[in-house]
């Protein structure tokens, strides 16, 4: 008998475990602890399920990012105590609304033909003519480009919602955090080793991409996390949020996307198509400003809106 | 042959490896206060690591993937003293306080 089945069960019920503590522990840290812990076991499920992509990408943005996102969340609520909670039809319209995409989710999952309808084998058949050596990629860049553009456009829309947050008095100056960085202790020290690594490793993720799992969501969330260290540690401080560079940085991905989408008319004759000798270095660029606007968008979506006065 | 031996190493090596951080997660669970949690979990946990490490080792390509293994060695270290090291250093000041 093999222990296989036995591992995986285990696994499974661990997951389904610390999903109920995340959502029904009392306290919020603990909760967001479990979150995490239950993010990185998704993402060894993912490993388990042969789509080390996704599994990836779970263990940067599910774990990483999203649980400094909570983290700081948790800091800010012990700010508002006191304020007065949002009336009763709101929170119950909010409740609705979770439980009607849930259950519209459940819906769709079981009224999935089986087998499901796939292109997964058209998709690996014409990889050739993207240059590409992962599936994955070739499918994200060229296949369907234009869902991973409007994703992008998604993810700055997030960020703007988040800096509307903000009080008017303060447009334009800094974010900051609801807690002290811990100056010159351990984490400075950590952070002064971990940071040039990880960076490192985030452009190796981006890079290795086009051929083997990677790619530039997990690469670059890889890389907010090192910014978000190199904050929390003290070493540097949030950047005005209308700093112009920065602005800049956050668009880059979505213009060199529309940039090379309308060159695709000039070129092929339609939006967003390349040419096949070009689609290889083409999808490098456009992975280049890609990478590097998820770092900054990801990393200033966890920072949050301006507290401080430019 | 050599694999045979190579095989027995590492599951020797790993094994050994998870008595170490079973250890370890008893004394997390069983010892009394924080900082003798922190004991526990850290010496356990950095030997039981290197030793799985070092397990793995026969296992995987040369160099570059022994490097990298090595470099996920080093990097947990590093992380789990500082983690440890402040979580330690919160205790002491709450307990002066």
């Amino acid at each position: 008998m093999s222990i296989a089945p036995i591992l995986f069960s285990t696994l499974a019920a661990l997951v389904v475990v610390l999903a109920a503590f995340a959502v029904f522990g009392r306290r919020h840290f603990a909760s967001v602890i479990g979150f995490v812990a239950f993010g990185l076991l998704l993402a060894l499920v993912w490993m388990i399920l042969s789509a080390p992509d996704v599994a990836l990408t779970e263990a940067a943005v599910g774990g990483g990012v999203t649980g400094a996102l909570l983290l700081c969340a948790c800091a800010r609520w012990r700010e508002i105590q006191g304020v007065p909670q949002p009336p009763i039809v709101l929170r119950i319209a909010a409740a609705g609304l979770c439980a009607a995409v849930t259950v519209g989710l459940i819906i769709v999952v079981l009224s999935l033909p089986s087998p499901p309808p796939t292109l997964a084998t058209t998709a690996w058949d014409s990889l050739d003519v993207t240059g590409m050596g992962n599936a994955v990629t070739a499918v994200l860049m060229a296949f369907r480009a234009l869902d991973t553009m409007l994703e992008k456009v998604v993810l700055l829309l997030a960020l703007i919602a988040v800096w509307s947050f903000g009080r008017d008095c303060v447009w334009g100056g800094r974010p900051d955090l609801m807690f002290l960085p811990q100056k010159n202790g351990p984490l400075t020290f950590l952070a002064k080793i971990l940071i040039p690594v990880g960076v490192l490793a985030g452009i190796y993720l981006f890079w290795v991409g086009a051929d083997k799992p990677g790619g530039a969501f997990a690469g670059g969330a890889l890389i907010a996390a090192m910014g978000l260290l190199a904050i929390f540690s003290g070493l540097i401080r949030p950047p005005s949020i209308e700093n112009l560079r920065l602005r800049w940085a956050l668009v880059l991905g979505i213009l060199v996307f529309l940039g090379v989408g309308f060159l695709g008319f000039a070129m092929v004759g339609d939006f967003l198509a390349y040419p096949s000798a070009l689609a290889k270095p083409i999808i490098v660029v456009i992975e280049i400003a890609m990478t590097l606007s998820i770092a900054f968008t990801l990393f200033m979506l966890v920072v949050g809106p301006a507290e401080k006065k430019p | 042959m050599m694999t045979v031996v190579m095989a027995i190493f590492t599951i020797i090596m790993v094994s050994l490896g998870a008595l170490f951080f079973f250890a370890g997660t008893v004394g997390l669970l069983r010892f009394p206060d924080t900082l003798s949690r922190l004991h526990a979990l850290t010496k356990a946990d950095n030997l039981g690591l290197g030793l799985i490490i070092l397990g793995l080792l026969p296992q995987i390509d040369w160099p570059f993937g022994a490097l990298k293994l090595g470099l996920v060695w080093v990097l947990i270290l590093v992380a789990g003293s500082a983690a440890s090291q402040i979580v330690g250093r919160k205790v002491y000041e709450e307990d002066k306080s």
